[in-house]
């Protein structure tokens, strides 16, 4: 039993360890910033590899998500005799949650992972031992611009996932299932909110972005430089990054949407 | 850092079309063409009660939305409710004595304002405030009423 | 010996890993002009030595001066300005993977200076003669050999006329071929260029061609130091042991174990 509260302290105090040198190498990677901005190609680099590489996953899953949201929720609307509302269904869900999230997760799994391993693999072949002893800093060349291709990165994929589903959405519910075309876009724009949905989302893709940027960073850098510690780091970003954006997705919407 | 020409365009292409849906987003999905800053004016009126009217809920005269509850208060002296609505700047012509009714959008839906034109030639601006009015209809009341009302042997 | 001071002087250093005690108390110095070879059984530290005078690691007691300055009281600006007057080879080059040669040794000409393409490509092309590999400038390091990645990254090391070079390692696990070519190179650099240069080591042959000073490091201490000559003369059992590369003496064949009889028959001797 002794054995056991300890081993839960340790790793408590671990976690809190490793909170503090993430936070740490969190404002460093901050403080590089203006770096970045003197030298637009790196940042030009990164945002093609993370945003523009992620592109063609975020538009294929957004079409589908809407797609099924509409088909699924078709039916349970027609229930109620409430069929009219499919557009502003699927738009809310889209718009408010499933944008954001299905976005943050799905980039953790392809651009985080990336991210994580293209930086724990430097960090085992001594590139960036070998950039500190040349006198060039690898947070302001290596990890700042990656940090704020994700940042820049993440509401844009956001914005096109929600942006695609609806289109699905329209797809199936008007063309499939015969909803009537202008209900369909009037009910929507009438009850979605420009300041309170739309906003809202972009902000809380805006904190995914940063979220999940920042774990997969700084899992790479701390990653232990062997072959299995990249692997390591890797699944832990993923997961950790899951994490992260359930939780903060709960808090920004208790936030955001409770008193409405 | 040798950055390729495709690679520049490419990202270019992303930013573009991020902007491009947010754009269809906001115009197409959300109310934003209609709600902000046409200008508008706010009326005012009070009810006894407004059932589950909501704020950002339409008023709507002859079904038509002309604009929005922009708020609700409650009034400690008068103990009523008192609703501020904005509606669109090119509706000015409303006459001074319509009349403001809490309606229900059909079977399921939410509650709005309903407003039926008056007679006078006065009409409504910034400020004005509707003096006659028909509060929600609460359910339980009228269930009472009608179960209260209609036994005609307890006469 | 010499009237000039060292370029590097290391004094009285302690440094740990975790509760594993890696130095205890090391002095050194490292005289300009001169390769002085740092040699050891393999995980004495003889790695974290060289990022311990380049700074990347405090020692936990004692100090390093780098021409003139304790490299761990400086500012992260001074420290990185007096990094580009260093270079070091590390064991696997670190080249960038993905860049050119042609790249990887203009990296620190285009980070540190405002020189134009133009003058950056004589000098790249000129560093990559020195160590005989201006043909392979289009190649990417995936594409190289071992031995072809080290002179790479030294060409990269001289890319901004160092005072200094630290070799980690340069010569393990390298075929007869390469190995004269790095020896060669590293002390013709060192002469014609007049650097300084520390080579860490276990070849004691290629390495003793060389060098013109050798510490001998283990168990967190230097053991011995003098000329490669006066260290073939040297009294310590040990020195010789490792000098000589002989299987049996003070560090002994058989790691500690119970009687041979006793562990294979079950038997008391």
């Amino acid at each position: 039993m002794l054995d056991y509260l300890q081993r839960l302290g340790a790793t408590s105090l671990s976690m809190f360890e490793r909170l503090g040198r993430g936070s740490v190498f969190f404002v460093n990677v901050l403080l590089s910033i203006p770096s970045v901005v003197v030298r637009p190609r790196l940042l030009v680099a990164q945002v093609y590899s993370v945003g523009v590489l992620s592109f063609s996953l975020i538009i294929i899953s957004g079409l589908f998500v809407g797609m099924v949201l509409a088909l699924q929720g078709f039916y349970t609307l027609s229930d109620f005799g409430a069929e009219g509302m499919l557009g502003v269904m699927v738009a809310a869900s889209l718009v408010r949650e499933l944008g954001p999230v299905v976005t943050a997760l799905l980039f953790a799994g392809r651009a985080g992972s990336a991210l994580t391993a293209e930086i724990g693999l430097m960090k085992a072949t001594e590139q960036l031992s070998g950039m500190e002893m040349m006198a060039v800093d690898p947070v302001k060349r290596i990890m700042a611009p990656r940090f704020l291709a994700g940042l820049i990165s993440m509401p844009i994929l956001a914005t096109l996932f929600s942006a695609v589903g609806v289109l699905g959405g329209y797809f199936i519910g008007v063309g499939l299932l015969g909803i009537d075309e202008g209900g369909f876009w009037s009910q929507m724009q009438a009850k979605i909110d420009f300041d309170q949905d739309i906003i809202n989302g972009l902000i809380k893709s805006v904190v995914f972005g940063w979220v999940v940027t920042w774990i997969a960073i700084f899992e790479g850098y701390d990653a232990i430089p062997t072959s299995e510690g990249v692997g390591r780091a890797t699944t832990r970003t993923v997961v950790h990054s899951a994490f992260a954006i359930l939780l903060l997705d709960f808090i920004l919407t208790a936030l955001m949407f409770g008193d409405v | 850092m040798h950055i390729s020409r495709s690679i520049e365009i490419l990202v270019g292409f992303f930013v573009a079309i991020g902007f491009v849906a947010m754009f269809f987003l906001s115009m197409e999905v959300s109310n934003l063409s209609s709600a902000n800053g046409d200008g508008g004016y706010d009326i005012t009126a009070n009810f006894e009660n407004i059932g589950s009217l909501k704020v950002r809920a339409p008023v709507a005269m002859a079904g038509v939305n002309i604009g929005r509850v922009k708020a609700i208060e409650f009034d400690p002296e008068s103990f009523e409710a008192v609703v501020t609505m904005k509606i669109e700047a090119k509706y000015n012509q409303l006459p001074s004595d319509s009349n403001a009714s809490i309606l229900t959008a059909g079977l399921l839906g939410e509650q709005y304002v309903g407003l039926e034109p008056g007679g006078e030639e006065e009409v409504l601006a910034s400020g004005s405030e509707l003096e006659l009015t028909q509060s929600a209809l609460v359910l339980e009341q009228i269930i009472g009423q009608f179960l209260f009302s209609s036994d005609p042997e307890e006469e | 010996m010499a009237e000039t001071t060292p370029l590097i002087k290391v004094r009285d250093v302690h440094f740990s890993r975790g509760s594993k005690l890696i130095f205890d108390g090391v002095d050194m110095d490292i005289q300009r002009g001169k390769v002085t070879a740092i040699m050891g059984p393999s995980g004495t530290g003889k790695t974290t030595l060289l990022k311990l005078i380049g700074g990347q690691l405090r020692p936990s007691a004692g100090s390093i001066e780098v021409d003139g300055q304790n490299i761990h009281q400086l500012k992260h600006k001074q420290l990185y300005q007096l990094r580009k007057k260093m270079g070091m080879l590390f064991q696997s080059g670190a080249l960038l993977t993905d860049i050119t040669v042609f790249d990887n040794v203009a990296f620190p000409l285009r980070e540190h200076t405002k020189l134009p393409e133009s003058m950056i490509r004589h000098l790249v092309l000129m560093k990559l003669h020195a160590v005989g590999l201006r043909g392979a400038r289009d190649l990417m390091p995936a594409e190289l050999s071992g031995g072809m990645a080290r002179r790479v990254a030294l060409a990269r090391a001289i890319a901004l006329d160092p005072m200094m070079i630290m070799y980690d390692e340069p010569f393990t696990g390298q075929d007869p071929i390469s190995m004269g070519v790095l020896v060669q190179l590293i002390r013709l650099l060192n002469d014609v260029l007049g650097l300084s240069s520390i080579v860490v080591s276990h070849d004691v042959k290629e390495t003793c061609a060389i060098a013109d000073y050798v510490y001998l490091v283990s168990a967190g201490k230097v053991v011995e130091h003098g000329s490669p000559e006066q260290l073939a003369q040297s009294d310590s059992e040990w020195s010789q042991q490792f000098m000589q590369g002989m299987a049996d003496g003070p560090v002994p064949f058989h790691y500690a174990a119970k009687e041979y009889a006793k562990d294979l028959l079950g038997v008391e001797a």
